[in-house]
């Protein structure tokens, strides 16, 4: 097991905390995460996570970022989730300004709920909003409707959530862009400090996936996506939102989602639950994928490791240029251009207007947000 | 006792079988070896000669085997039949005519459904020329498609060969073997030549052997020779001491010696097969031959092209794999080259299109080895105002267009026979070729051959495919080169994002040159991937830019979700494509695939 604290680390380096709730009350046709859409293995769970967490007791400096993700961590009862909280509370240290993120579902929200979590700390809110449009929301199988949606966007604005984001999802198959720009226009009258955009990606092993293959879901063409998503990015500039990663926009610096950038940064963080990654120096480890497999490892007191590996330098570089080119933060210029040939390449991305570089960053544009997945390559020898 | 000196010995026959390419040649030669009984039935693999995948696969034979069958003939006598196996393409036709020179018979093998052919021609004539005698076979006649009679007729018309002695048969189901072993014993002709006579010997093929060095095949037509003699080449003069000599089974078998009349191998401390050549005479050091025998020449490389690694530092395994390929084919030549583009490579000689196919595809092969081989060329002569004139096979050599005095490309006189429903197409063809001076001969009703003089330049490329597509399949060709003749010359560069790809840079006929450069931006547009950028692709002779053709940057490819379980996948599919990466050729900024050099090659079938 890597020791999550080899290092005293720096003021602003404190590793990220993430705790996987897999448990779903049913399964969403997209999804590929990790989730069991029966939620009678909770305990189960609940303890494996407890014991986990034992693993690195005291071994950790303070966590900055917390973030509860699934999976569906809202369909946890106030008991479990409280119980879940005071665990971690108990077993790690939090700096005071920790930001506290939780995912909830819209069909899963109430006064009581918000403000238990509110109570807890939870001070960040996801909100798996998806769409304001009922035919969407029923295509994608979600169990709210855009009226329940909006409800529980507004229970938490009167909670006084220190962040609400919503997650949203474009790009469905046979969506307008008009549609799509009527759902996005209705979020962000909601005014959330936080939107993930993300355009509807099919995983062969989905039910949608399944769907493909017959032909019933066409793929988007090139352009089409790329036209969504630069109304996408433009729409929400235009409005003050930050387009910081491919996919997520903030209002103002400070709605930045910290814990997210810790992924994007290659920051120390550490996962609990199954199918959890985590990372330091170097070292990546994730736990096993299976609820039941996770709990069996844990209760033989064995940590539940599915995996580990150690990066080479030349894996490092290319993990920073690939998490580096999703982001405004870009990539270190001076790492690139001692690459062979690409200086080259760089005179040319600028040309074409995919990248930009400013104050020794090459700092990709929205359309070379669109690139992403590729530039790297062009700098890898 | 003399018994030693002149032992009685085997009647021998030596022999060939000339078919055009797929008439069954093979099958034949894997019957006859069968009936021998040189292999167990069990053990019997479909065309024991062609002992190369390559062979194999494509069904021709490219190195020529050799073998000594035993048969005892209807009236009880025993025979040594010696079947000298010939390649069976147009770019080995020397080879081809020094194994026929060690025959004193030929099968001539027709397809009785396809009917003679171009090299069923081209074949019947070289042995005419080594006064061979010819048995006719008619193969495959236990095709539905068989017209015995049509093909018999064609014998008579175009080959003015006897149709009555013409053998049926069908080397797959084994018909009309016993008539062809018979045929070969009571027709073709003892061979002559007297064992105490001076030694002079035909080499017709030689083998690298890692232990042994070179394995030299001869016939020989005067004297014997045996371990321990000293031997000399008649074209070099190099002399070497004989190690070991025997005759082919299907392996090596040695004897004390080999006499006049005889085919067998030689192995006497040569080491490789660059230091034999096809065509030469062997004979002994203390007692020479008064001539050598006709026929020798040098064999000259007449199609061109460089070969460089994928990764430079691949270089010294290229190297390495073209030395130890040299060692088994002494047709194939090569020098150093470089290119800015590719950087360091090799320059390469072959005897024609087919020959240079085959090398590429053993050192991919059995080398293991990855390259990109340019656009294959022809050696030009350009005669410089000053009065020198120089030979160029590589368009980096293209002298200043302002010093040329006068340009000259080698022509070959083509010879395509084809039923006579096809001839606007293959007019057609041969004219866009610059065809010159046609002729036509109709060896038969309906039939139809047609002769051209043709740039050699102009059929190294896909001619003979082309040729196949506007004929179905029916037109067959051969061709012999006849010179050099003046012609108007420029080099076309291509230029990738304004970087000049001197790899793909050709010399060519100026009146072809803008529909090669339209073609090669053609091709390379649909073989470069799309990049970030836009991709410009020209071709221009001299400053002037003559053809242009465009990739278009992708738009958008970035998946939606990036988080702490999805790094790990994400940089294994990087690490992935930084190896697919490798067989791409970077110039200037941009990927170019291996294939994109060889794509450029192949017209459209349109």
């Amino acid at each position: 097991m890597s020791p999550c604290s080899r290092r005293k680390m720096t003021e602003n380096s404190h590793p990220g905390l993430y705790v996987h709730v897999p448990f779903c009350k049913t399964k969403c046709p997209y999804c590929d995460f990790t989730s069991v859409p029966s939620l009678s293995s909770i305990p189960d769970w609940l303890a494996g996570i407890k014991k986990e967490m034992g693993l690195y007791r005291d071994r950790l400096p303070p966590f900055d970022s917390l973030y509860l993700g699934g999976g569906t961590p809202s369909v946890l009862s106030a008991q479990d989730f409280s119980d879940l909280v005071r665990s971690l509370r108990r077993t790690f240290s939090f700096l005071d300004d920790v930001e506290f993120t939780v995912e909830i579902n819209p069909d899963d929200v109430t006064s009581d709920q918000a403000l238990l979590l509110r109570d807890l700390g939870v001070n960040r809110v996801s909100l798996g909003v998806q769409s304001l449009d009922d035919r969407d929301l029923g295509f994608l199988k979600r169990r709210h409707t855009a009226d329940q949606a909006l409800r529980a966007i507004e229970t938490f604005k009167t909670q006084g959530f220190a962040t609400l984001g919503l997650d949203l999802m474009y790009g469905l198959p046979g969506q307008r862009e008009s549609s799509w720009m009527k759902t996005l226009e209705r979020a962000v009258s909601c005014s959330p400090e936080h939107l993930s955009c993300y355009q509807l990606t099919i995983h062969e092993s989905t039910p949608f996936g399944e769907l493909r293959k017959t032909g019933k879901i066409p793929p988007l063409t090139e352009d089409k996506e790329g036209s969504f998503f630069l109304l996408t990015s433009a729409f929400l500039e235009e409005k003050g939102y930050i387009h910081y990663e491919v996919s997520n926009f903030a209002k103002g610096e400070e709605n930045l989602c910290r814990h997210n950038l810790k992924y994007w940064k290659r920051t120390s963080s550490l996962g609990l639950g199954p199918s959890a990654h985590s990372y330091q120096d170097g070292v990546r480890w994730w736990n096993l994928r299976e609820l039941q497999a996770y709990a069996r490892a844990l209760e033989q007191g064995k940590p539940p490791l599915a995996g580990e590996e150690t990066l080479t330098q030349e894996q490092v570089y290319l993990e920073t240029l690939l998490l580096g080119f999703r982001t405004r933060e870009g990539v270190d210029a001076e790492a690139l251009t001692a690459r062979k040939g690409s200086r080259e390449v760089l005179k040319h991305l600028q040309q074409a207007g995919v990248v930009e570089v400013v104050k020794g960053k090459v700092v990709p544009t929205v359309k070379g947000f669109l690139l992403a997945d590729s530039l790297p390559l062009l700098f890898a020898e | 006792m003399m018994a030693h000196e002149r032992p009685i010995m085997t009647p021998i026959r030596n022999f060939s079988i000339i078919a055009h390419i797929d008439h069954g040649k093979s099958t034949l030669a894997d019957r006859l070896i069968q009936r021998a009984g040189l292999v167990e039935e069990r053990l019997f693999r479909d065309q024991i000669l062609d002992s190369m995948d390559l062979e194999r696969e494509r069904g021709i034979t490219i190195k020529s085997h050799t073998i000594t069958l035993p048969y005892v003939s209807r009236s009880g006598e025993a025979f040594a039949l010696n079947l000298i196996d010939t390649p069976g393409h147009v770019d080995f036709s020397y080879e081809v005519s020094r194994a026929l020179a060690s025959c004193d018979g030929a099968l001539l093998l027709v397809d009785a459904s396809q009917g003679v052919q171009a090299q069923t021609l081209s074949n019947l004539y070289k042995a005419m020329e080594h006064d061979l005698t010819i048995v006719p076979v008619i193969n495959k006649i236990d095709l539905p498609s068989a017209d015995v009679a049509r093909v018999k007729e064609q014998m008579d018309q175009e080959l003015g060969l006897d149709p009555d002695q013409a053998i049926l048969c069908s080397a797959k189901d084994g018909i009309g073997i016993e008539e062809i072993l018979e045929a070969i014993v009571e027709r073709i002709p003892e061979p002559k030549g007297r064992p105490e006579n001076p030694l002079a010997a035909l080499i017709f093929d030689a083998r690298y052997d890692s232990f042994r060095g070179a394995i030299v095949s001869c016939r020989l037509f005067e004297g014997k020779v045996r371990p321990g003699d000293v031997i000399r080449f008649m074209s070099n003069q190099a002399s070497y001491k004989v190690e070991e000599v025997g005759i082919f089974r299907l392996s090596r078998e040695p004897r004390d010696q080999l006499v006049a009349g005889e085919v067998g191998y030689l192995i006497s401390g040569v080491k490789t097969v660059s230091d034999t050549r096809i065509g030469d005479t062997i004979t002994l050091h203390a007692n020479p031959a008064p001539a050598p025998l006709p026929g020798f020449r040098d064999v000259k490389p007449v199609v061109f092209s460089s070969l460089y690694p994928i990764s430079s530092e691949d270089y010294p395994s290229l190297s390495d794999a073209l030395e130890k390929y040299k060692l088994n084919d002494a047709a194939f030549v090569y020098q150093k080259d470089s290119s800015a583009a590719l950087g360091q490579g090799f320059r390469c000689g072959f005897l024609g299109l087919l020959h240079l196919e085959i090398v590429q595809e053993r050192l991919e092969r059995e080398y293991d080895q990855a390259f990109i081989m340019t656009v294959p060329s022809v050696q030009y002569r350009f005669t410089l105002q000053d009065g020198t004139t120089i030979s160029v096979d590589n368009p980096q050599y293209y002298p200043d267009p302002i010093t040329i005095a006068s340009s000259e490309e080698p022509y070959i006189r083509a010879s395509i026979i084809a039923p006579e429903r096809y001839l606007g197409a293959i007019m057609k063809l041969c004219l866009e070729r610059r065809g010159v001076h046609s002729r036509f001969n109709y060896p038969a009703p309906g039939r139809l051959e047609i002769l051209f003089d043709m740039p050699l330049a102009e059929v190294i490329v896909d001619f003979y495919d082309k040729l196949k597509t506007v004929t179905q399949g029916y037109g067959s060709f051969d061709y012999e080169l006849i010179g050099y003749r003046e012609s108007k010359l420029v080099k076309l560069d291509i230029l990738v994002n304004g970087e000049k790809v001197d790899a793909l840079s050709l010399i060519v006929h100026s009146d072809r040159a803008r529909e090669w450069a339209v073609q090669v931006c053609d091709r390379l547009q649909e073989e470069i991937p799309r990049h970030q950028f836009k991709i410009a692709i020209q071709g221009a002779i001299g400053g002037k830019i003559i053809s242009r053709s465009t990739v278009n940057p992708f738009r958008k490819d970035v998946t939606a979700k990036c988080y702490g379980g999805d790094i790990t996948r994400k940089r294994k599919l990087l690490e992935k494509q930084k190896k697919g990466k490798k067989k791409m050729k970077m110039v200037g900024s941009v990927m170019i695939p291996q294939s994109a050099f060889v794509a450029v090659l192949k017209t459209k079938n349109d």
